[in-house]
């Protein structure tokens, strides 16, 4: 979950932040309440992780207790690949961490 | 300006809609006289421009202009495209003749054509649904957000030629794309306003409503531009009654709301705003007058959580959309091009 969490937040720093200002922003900190992440702002985010990960994502997945932190995303994705695994009958979520 | 409403509501008394009532004759009086002293002596233009979609806001401010200026001194402009509803070019009509102003139709079906505004558009839809083209209409909706915690993500809702729908999420890309082929219009149709502004010596009106200015219901430098907004402080409620008061055919103000944009037709409500029009008038109200959620809830038939999530959209779209207010920023102040001009 951490080498996950650090590409989302490498992520998020390079095209909501810039590079800028992103010291003080925590992963537990809300996107929403930051007013970091718009409408076009969650559907890059939804996009960028659909690509890296090859997960698929459904419309009710997208809420804010999956999308709404850093830390957020990266449970979620974890959970994602490891339903797969699951489904595939291996439970070695160590496989397809993020990097 | 002395033509803002006043609140009906005191601290003691029951949260309704009534506080969105107005005087109307008062507040259209203000109105008028702001618009003289704005055309013809701040401005210093003879007469106004109106973009008439055949909707109220546009009327009301046709309306406005022609008791402020006189009908001599008032053009209203219809310019449909070939993917308009029929009805706004009636209605903007009907409204002419019913002001006695002058009225110019201008057809932007040929110059969007050749700005690739529906070529561009498609391509768009394309990168979601393949197999969208010729014979295909959309639209694009947002999802509910008052009645579940959710993200304002937009969708395509697609019918074929054979009347099959598809409803697809958009991704970011696809999305700006689509928005800005569809800016084309807003944008197209501003422009012919200000060329007949500059022939004839006028100013441009716009009209948004309180609703569409606060929350950026609008194209930057498409129907956000324009050199005067006499409603822009007017809730949508009550441009409905300066419509009656100015007696703006019942035909017009019968008519829903619409955002005249795309090929399947589309409500305001479920582009943008998620509720119907008089429930986000008294949520907007109810935001900038700090009303507890609870008491707007009575008010409108929402529940507390419906309210809280409306409050939260009203909120984010004031953030999300400061860009479409804010001028070009300069590095510094031009002190000799701001002295003297009131804002």
């Amino acid at each position: 979950m951490q080498d996950i969490a650090v590409t989302v937040r490498d992520f998020i720093t390079e095209n909501f932040f810039f590079g800028d200002g992103v010291e003080h922003f925590s992963n537990d900190d809300s996107f929403f309440e930051k007013g970091l992440v718009d409408s076009v702002g969650i559907l890059t985010l939804v996009e960028f992780v659909r690509e890296k990960y090859t997960i698929t994502i459904e419309d009710e997945d997208i809420l804010p207790e999956n999308w709404d932190s850093v830390h957020r995303i990266a449970s979620f994705v974890e959970t994602k690949l490891g339903s797969r695994l699951v489904g595939k009958g291996d439970t070695n979520r160590g496989v397809y961490s993020a990097e | 300006m002395g033509c803002i409403p006043q609140s009906n509501m005191t601290t003691s008394s029951v949260f309704s809609s009534k506080v969105l009532e107005i005087d109307a004759e008062t507040v259209t009086q203000g109105i008028v006289k702001e618009i003289r002293e704005i055309v013809f002596h701040r401005l210093r233009r003879r007469g106004a421009v109106i973009g008439l979609s055949g909707g109220v806001d546009s009327s009301v401010t046709a309306a406005l202009c022609t008791r402020a200026l006189g009908k001599d001194r008032v053009l209203g402009l219809c310019m449909p495209e070939e993917e308009s509803s029929g009805d706004s070019l009636r209605l903007g009509r009907v409204l002419t003749a019913a002001l006695g102003i002058a009225e110019l139709i201008e057809n932007i079906g040929p110059a969007l054509e050749a700005l690739g505004c529906y070529r561009r558009r498609d391509e768009a839809i394309r990168k979601v649904i393949p197999e969208y083209g010729k014979g295909w209409k959309s639209k694009i909706v947002l999802p509910n957000l008052v009645d579940r915690s959710a993200y304002p993500l937009y969708y395509v809702v697609a019918q074929s030629p054979t009347g099959e729908t598809r409803h697809v999420r958009l991704t970011a890309d696809s999305y700006l794309g689509v928005v800005a082929a569809t800016n084309f219009k807003q944008r197209t149709r501003k422009m012919l306003e200000y060329y007949h502004a500059d022939r004839l010596h006028y100013a441009v009106a716009g009209t948004p409503n309180r609703l569409e200015y606060a929350q950026g219901f609008f194209v930057k430098n498409g129907d956000g531009s324009a050199d005067f907004k006499p409603i822009a402080h007017l809730y949508k409620s009550q441009v409905f009654q300066l419509g009656k008061y100015l007696q703006v055919p019942e035909e017009i103000l019968r008519r829903p709301p619409t955002t005249d944009t795309y090929s399947l037709e589309q409500s305001q409500e479920e582009f943008y705003f998620s509720l119907p029009l008089e429930t986000m008038d008294l949520c907007l109200y109810a935001r900038n007058h700090d009303v507890a959620a609870a008491d707007v809830a009575g008010a409108t038939g929402l529940s507390v959580e419906q309210v809280q999530r409306a409050y939260a959209m009203i909120d984010s779209k004031l953030t999300s959309t400061k860009y479409l207010h804010l001028p070009p920023q300069l590095m510094e102040k031009v002190d000799e091009v701001h002295v003297g001009f009131a804002g």
